[in-house]
């Protein structure tokens, strides 16, 4: 299916202080695959994430996905296709309640008000948040900030599903309770992480950046393996593969 | 200096609301028609900053007392007038709900005296002219210490006249603008400083953003300012026509009152309007007919004791003392019974 | 208050505002409509009176009980609200000294009775504004604007406003916590200091502007944030506001207190 297709060909991006932030990108990822991204601090992950529904938009070079060229026109054609789980809850979540916040997306594609409460539930139950429903997102624990912001964009249905380092601020437990959610999306997904260990149990594929350039990209389990490829990006190797 | 319900009377009350409302909508008509869409999530944001910057003190040189920031001005340099001026009135909403300051009927007031100022005649009048998109730091300062200043003196005028017209306080005029007045002055040269501060350090750290933050603002409201005075006036006219209208046709309410506890100082019997079906309502469902039951010869003595307070005499007040306990008792038990039952019943 | 102080208290109301009693269950619409009732007749009343105010407390005595909410509470929050009437209102016992009436011995003057119906008033109407917030959470209040005809745009940036007041107060805390650890003495709380911790505030909040807006999009933000929620007024709304319209007026317009005053006079005389 070509509308679930990403493809990244040299891909540069200043920022307007000057900044080179993206230095000639270059993947393709395919439907249906799972692709991690890693690298080090101010490698280029999260304006690497940004170009993928043009909330930032490439200096040079060409985004496509599926087969649209991301330009400032095409944009809100493809917001529906991808969604973005932005790092920080708190800015994902705008609305002044879960369910404001939630129906926000499917409220803007237009749809009658039975299929918008429909959305609503399914993405809630998708995350375990069909209690928090009324409840103000200031009211909500970290962890169930992040769910809601899953929810809010899975309630868009969106064909790819892209995630700036999703696990950070939860405990335990509810890493592991978003590791199966995301292992039970079925679609294109791609996630920026830190966290090596969830992109090795989630990612078949894993890109590694460093200073705006695809550094490697492979198959996580090999990748992400390469001692000296990893601590040369500021990485280590995931805990769950390091001796004890 | 957030004017309070308490002070107000109903009529200054609704007149400035109207006022308010007339502003807010024509700032909200003129946003809505060249609105920026990236304006609406940084209006609320910069509201709930200025919030968060009033919750930071800081510590007012040679004086040891704190201050803040107040808001208006720096909004209005950043947002321009219109949007300025509505996030102004959410922070002074949100106020009025959360803190209690000042109190829901005075927020036109305070719109008003801290809003309108600052957004529609201080930031066109005096900054905008003097410093433009200008970055120099000295010229910023003045003009900021200058337009707070003027602004807080306007504010803190509006709340002397709004008091005054009120009736509920004995302030003379002179000395209520004596006590306002300086007060408000050294506020002023604080929080110019501060916001001149700020907007400097913006201009240091950011330049590109208050650029940007221009841009995509409407133009100045200096073309129809015209148009809001005329439209506050007709609403001045209207409110206050129809209040006096309503007012002329209903008695003073003290006054009215205590002569139908005295039974002194009938009604005209050619009563008109509101206060005759009023009063033909109030008689055909009073509970107590005449509220009097002393004896009636005790009334010529009230006359005597009262002749500068004419209306209240002793037997009104005794009654009033003793209604009042009662009242106040039976309020206390009431809800005492709903806690109890509460507590109690099933429902919790 | 100190600043945390001042910010667990409004996170309390707001926390509050989400209860489910039955004064929380009515329409907003109707609480905003009865609440500015209850000003407008608590104001209307002249600057002498007193006894006539009394009745009024059965209100804020009704939402408190009925609406669980803690009765002390709110009146701290009272007491710590700026006194500006009480400030204004003190000097009328100075200037009016006119004597009223004399009760036990005592010359009331007409200063001290107008100061304490400014007193009374301030209690009511500031009392009236913390517990409709109390009793109402602040989207049902804007939802309530909105249908009463407040502009979206305006409605929607208070929204906002609302939102980001305790993200951004959090973040304001832990910027004065990080200065307070470092200050020793006056030094550092001063206004150089100041300006620069609100100037790098009011950078965050613009970026953090940014980052809603980029979210917005992403989620097809069109300039237009649609809301699905209809209110519809029950029977029990129109009740709670007839009952609290016939109330007032009958506080209004009849002298309740004396009312009773009289009658128990006449019982036992």
């Amino acid at each position: 299916m070509s509308h679930h297709i990403i493809d990244f060909a040299d891909v540069h991006f200043r920022y307007p202080d000057g900044t080179e932030a993206l230095r000639g990108i270059r993947f393709r990822i395919t439907h249906g695959e799972s692709v991690g991204i890693v690298g080090a601090n101010g490698a280029g992950k999260s304006t690497l994430l940004q170009h993928l529904n043009g909330c930032l938009l490439p200096t040079q070079g060409t985004v496509t996905i599926g087969d649209l060229a991301l330009t400032a026109r095409t944009r809100r054609e493809i917001h529906k296709k991808v969604g973005i789980v932005f790092q920080n809850p708190d800015d994902q979540l705008f609305m002044p309640t879960v369910f404001d916040d939630v129906a926000f997306g499917p409220l803007n594609l237009g749809l009658d008000e039975a299929r918008v409460r429909e959305r609503v539930d399914t993405a809630l139950a998708m995350v375990n948040g069909l209690s928090l429903r009324d409840k103000p997102p200031h009211h909500l624990s970290a962890g169930q900030k992040s769910a809601v912001a899953i929810a809010s964009v899975m309630a868009m249905e969106p064909d790819i599903l892209a995630m700036d380092e999703p696990a950070a601020t939860l405990d335990p437990r509810s890493r592991r309770l978003l590791i199966s959610l995301l292992k039970g999306f079925t679609h294109s997904k791609i996630i920026a992480s830190h966290d090596l260990d969830l992109i090795l149990d989630v990612c078949r594929r894993c890109i590694v950046i460093g200073e705006g350039r695809v550094v490697a990209d492979g198959p996580s389990e090999e990748i992400l393996t390469k001692r000296e490829l990893l601590e040369a990006n500021n990485l280590e190797l995931p805990l769950s593969l390091q001796k004890r | 200096m957030h004017m309070a319900d308490a002070l107000l009377s109903p009529a200054v009350g609704t007149t400035l609301w109207a006022g308010s409302v007339a502003v807010g909508g024509y700032a909200s008509k003129k946003l809505g028609s060249r609105l920026d869409d990236r304006l609406i999530p940084l209006m609320g944001v910069l509201g709930a900053f200025i919030f968060a910057s009033q919750m930071i003190n800081f510590t007012i040189p040679g004086t040891g007392s704190s201050g803040h920031l107040g808001g208006g001005m720096i909004l209005a340099i950043l947002l321009g007038s219109h949007a300025a001026f509505l996030v102004m009135a959410s922070v002074l909403i949100v106020q009025a709900l959360f803190f209690a300051d000042g109190g829901l009927l005075a927020l036109g007031c305070n719109v008003w005296n801290l809003g309108f100022y600052p957004c529609f005649l201080v930031y066109p009048l005096i900054y905008k002219p003097w410093v433009g998109d200008g970055k120099n730091p000295g010229r910023i300062l003045v003009a900021s210490v200058v337009s707070v200043v003027a602004a807080l003196q306007l504010g803190a005028f509006s709340v002397v006249l709004e008091t005054l017209a009120s009736g509920k306080s004995e302030l003379p005029f002179n000395a209520f603008v004596l006590l306002m007045q300086p007060i408000h002055l050294a506020i002023g040269i604080v929080e110019g400083v501060v916001t001149a501060g700020v907007i400097a350090y913006v201009h240091g750290a950011r330049p590109e953003l208050i650029e940007s933050m221009t841009a995509s603002r409407p133009l100045g409201p200096r073309v129809s300012f015209r148009k809001i005075m005329i439209t506050f006036g007709i609403c001045v006219i209207v409110t206050g026509g129809f209040l006096s209208w309503f007012a002329s046709t209903h008695p003073d309410g003290l006054e009215w009152s205590i002569e139908k506890v005295t039974g002194k100082g009938e009604l005209p019997e050619a009563e008109e309007g509101i206060a005759a079906v009023l009063k033909g309502i109030q008689q055909k469902t009073a509970f107590l007919p005449d509220y009097n039951f002393r004896p009636p010869e005790s009334e010529p003595k009230t006359k005597e004791v009262s002749s500068d307070w004419p209306g209240i005499d002793s037997g009104t007040s005794t009654a009033g003392i003793v209604g009042g306990v009662i009242v106040l008792a039976m309020v206390g038990f009431i809800g005492a019974g709903i806690r109890f039952f509460r507590r109690g019943g099933p429902a919790r | 208050m100190t600043f945390d102080e001042r910010y667990f208290a409004v996170g309390r109301l707001d926390r509050l505002s989400y209860g489910r009693s039955l004064i929380h269950r009515l329409d907003p619409r109707v609480k905003v409509v009865a609440t500015l009732l209850f000003l407008i007749t608590v104001i209307s009343f002249p600057p002498h009176e007193i006894v006539a105010l009394l009745p009024f407390f059965l209100f804020p005595v009704l939402l408190l009980t009925l609406g669980g909410i803690p009765a002390g509470f709110i009146l701290r929050k009272i007491v710590f609200v700026s006194p500006f009437a009480l400030t204004i209102g003190i000097f009328n016992p100075v200037l009016d000294t006119r004597t009223v009436t004399v009760i036990a011995g005592l010359p009331i003057s007409a200063g001290w009775l107008s100061f304490l119906s400014i007193l009374l008033k301030f209690v009511l109407t500031t009392g009236a504004a913390l517990l409709l917030v109390a009793t109402t959470s602040f989207p049902g209040i804007c939802h309530a604007l909105r249908r009463l005809g407040f502009p979206p745009l305006f409605v929607s940036q208070l929204l906002f406003l609302y939102r980001y007041l305790f993200v951004l107060a959090e973040e304001a805390m832990r910027m004065t916590r990080a200065r307070d650890m470092r200050t020793f003495g006056r030094r550092g709380l001063g206004v150089a200091v100041f300006v620069r911790l609100v100037g790098v505030l009011f950078l965050r909040t613009v970026d953090r502007a940014e980052r809603i807006y980029g979210a917005m999009l992403s989620r097809g933000f069109r300039g237009d944030i649609p809301m699905l929620r209809k209110f519809r007024i029950s029977f029990g709304d129109l009740a709670f506001l007839a009952a609290a319209t016939i109330l007032l007026g009958a506080f209004k317009f009849y002298p309740v207190t004396e009312g009773i005053g009289r009658l128990a006079q006449g019982v036992w005389p």
